[in-house]
């Protein structure tokens, strides 16, 4: 059976939920292989393994972790000439498309990226992708027809599932070109993580709009937010003022999420915000104004004043979680 | 410093947006056309890196005639020339043939600076300045939220999901910004006249001597096989709140096994 090759994301040991998710629609194409990249595989192999991994390519050292992108690239590059998988999967995070984009070039393979979805084609030729493109108002199914299927798929698009698999780790075998050493990163400056799990990846996002009202007000956001276990997201009318930071940006100019739950508090959905959740699979809204357009996308919607409806909810929450 | 700004015109997002029935590839001919968001971002950084260390902004599109709308503007926004590369055999172009295409004028131009915006509000794919970086062979600083440089070494704040990476690199370089870099400009009265006798370079494929069969739809690497609007969503269940509103919400949200 064909090699699939699917790009770990991970922080140390912890393998982050897209890359379970990667394993499972992995599987619908063949036997899946795990490219890791820097420390941290032997503690994640039982994970890996639980979720159908059959090997581990393992980049480590040479300074992989040490730029931007492009030693990524040159690791599936090599291991693409090698094993000629059925198709590459990254995840649709910025890094991931970018290592997907430069991947494309060096192969000579077409990239889809923002996958939803990703089936095998009824004629056997190869994975079809889902999008949605226009802010979510269109859905595409499209294949890749030159060199090998790179695929960068949206995290949550599938339930990951687990399948019996022995990961057996294995040297990558690839060393990195200096052209790939370009852009060294000399610091990672975490400005505000706590718990909260990564917006892009997070199964629920509880965002603020303009009707927040300022700054303070996003502890409000931030303790529904944590009830849930969720990520916080900010709309631009809220960035722009400076209530919440940028990267936090959910729409046209900022980041897409596709969440399992999408809750817009305060925000009246403009079609450029819509832009960045539209594909939430379930999207619950709390806004004053009926009129508001970001009902016409509530599976549940509440008419009300955020400032009574959010520490009620957000009571609510930690009284039945308990019991 | 020899700054190059990519510039792509985009279908305005405001208005209802639409592939073309058969190839699949974006409307471009009906919807109002504009400078796509992210790069007048692009187009200001450049400006603002020119007027600091000197040099020269030159605009970059790859696109159809009318794209020269958007060229125009980057030129009023006080940029000092522009390359614009139409061709009809461009036409359909994926990011492998654009990001060729691009490559290869850069190639011809020379450059110390290329800056694109981190995505285009079109197709969304956020490649481009990946593909560029790759093919030219220079350093990736891509999502930038700052970008110092002394005109020889460079670094940027990347965005990241947690914060900012530093990193730094060697001229030349490819860069891309995210939105919140700077406030970019509007043209002024002076700086719109004075846009109508900038110089702007119309090349062919056959000028940059790129082969037609390696671009444009023939030739890229991925084939969109349908598309279909997205089925409305099925109606919700909206109540008023009540001094009920949050138990409701919470009941909904048990329901779903999400508490
Ligand atoms: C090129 C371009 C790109 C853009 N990119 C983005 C993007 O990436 N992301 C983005 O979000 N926007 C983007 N925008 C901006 C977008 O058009 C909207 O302006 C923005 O999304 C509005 O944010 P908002 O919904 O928070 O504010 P508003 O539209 O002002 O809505 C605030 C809402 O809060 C409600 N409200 C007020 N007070 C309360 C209260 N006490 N309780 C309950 N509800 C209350 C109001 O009824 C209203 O519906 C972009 C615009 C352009 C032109
Ligand atoms: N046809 C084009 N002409 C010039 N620049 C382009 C073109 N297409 C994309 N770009 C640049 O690449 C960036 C990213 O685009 P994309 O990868 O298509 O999302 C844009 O913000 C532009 O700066």
């Amino acid at each position: 059976m064909a090699e699939v090759l699917v790009l770990a994301e991970h922080s140390g040991e912890t393998v982050k939920k897209v890359t379970f998710e990667l394993l499972t629609l992995a599987r619908r194409f063949g036997e899946p292989s795990v490219v890791w990249l820097g420390s941290g595989a032997e503690g994640a192999r039982d994970r890996l393994a639980e979720f159908g991994a059959a090997k581990v390519y393992l980049a480590d050292g040479d300074g992989v972790d040490d730029y931007v992108a492009a030693p990524a690239a040159d690791v599936l590059a090599t291991l693409t000439g090698r094993v000629s998988p059925a198709a590459v999967l990254v995840a649709a995070t910025p890094e991931g498309k970018e290592i997907a984009g430069r991947l494309a070039v060096k192969t000579g393979s077409g990239v889809l990226t923002d996958a939803v979805d990703l089936t095998p084609a009824s004629d056997g030729s190869g994975p079809v992708a889902e999008q949605s493109i226009f802010g979510g108002a269109i859905i595409v199914q499209s294949q890749v027809r030159a060199g090998t299927p790179i695929v960068a798929v949206r995290p949550n698009s599938v339930a990951p599932e687990p399948a019996p698999g022995a990961a057996a780790v294995e040297p990558a075998g690839a060393e990195l070109t200096d052209a790939a050493k370009g852009a060294r990163i000399t610091q990672r400056v975490v400005a505000q993580r706590g718990e909260r799990p990564e917006l892009t990846e997070a199964s629920i996002v509880v965002s603020g709009g303009r009707g927040v009202g300022n700054a303070e007000n996003f502890a409000l956001i931030e303790k529904l937010a944590d009830s849930l276990g969720a990520a916080v997201g900010a709309s631009r009318a809220a960035t722009d003022a400076g209530w919440y930071p940028h990267q936090f940006q959910v729409g046209q100019t900022g980041k897409t999420v596709s969440p399992q739950l999408y809750l817009a508090v305060g925000i009246s959905g403009a079609i450029q915000h819509r832009a960045g959740m539209q594909t939430a699979k379930t999207i619950m809204v709390i806004n004053k104004d009926p009129e508001a357009p970001i009902f016409e996308l509530a599976d549940f919607g509440v008419v009300g004043d955020l400032f009574s409806v959010v520490p009620q909810l957000t009571e609510e929450i930690a009284r039945r979680s308990q019991s | 410093m020899n700054i190059v700004v990519c510039v792509k015109q985009v279908p305005d997002t405001a208005v209802e947006r639409t592939l073309t029935p058969g190839a699949g590839t974006l409307d471009r001919e009906t919807p109002d056309g504009l400078i796509n968001e992210l790069d007048e971002y692009a187009i200001e950084e450049g400006l603002r890196l020119a007027e600091a260390h000197g040099g020269e902004v030159t605009i970059l599109t790859m696109g159809p005639d009318k794209a020269s709308e958007s060229i125009r503007k980057a030129l009023s926004m006080g940029a000092d020339k522009a390359v614009h590369l139409a061709d009809d055999a461009l036409a359909g172009s994926d990011a492998l043939g654009t990001s060729l295409a691009l490559a290869t004028v850069l190639g011809r131009i020379g450059f110390d600076l290329v800056i694109l915006g981190s995505e285009a509000t079109d197709a969304r794919t956020g490649v481009l300045p990946a593909m560029l970086a790759e093919r030219l062979g220079v350093p990736q600083l891509t999502l930038a939220r700052k970008v110092d440089t002394d005109g020889t070494a460079i670094s940027i704040q990347r965005q990241t999901d947690y914060g900012y990476d530093e990193v730094e690199a060697s001229l030349p370089a490819v860069v891309s910004v995210v939105e919140k870099i700077n406030e970019p400009r509007y043209p002024s009265f002076k700086g719109i006249m004075a846009a109508k006798k900038k110089p702007v370079e119309t090349l062919s494929l056959a000028d940059i001597g790129l082969d037609p069969g390696q671009v444009g739809l023939a030739a890229a690497g991925t084939e969109v096989l349908s598309f279909a609007k997205r089925p409305a969503r099925q109606a919700g269940t909206i109540v008023k709140d009540e001094g009920d509103g949050g138990s409701k919400a919470a009941d909904f949200l048990a329901s779903q096994k999400f508490i």
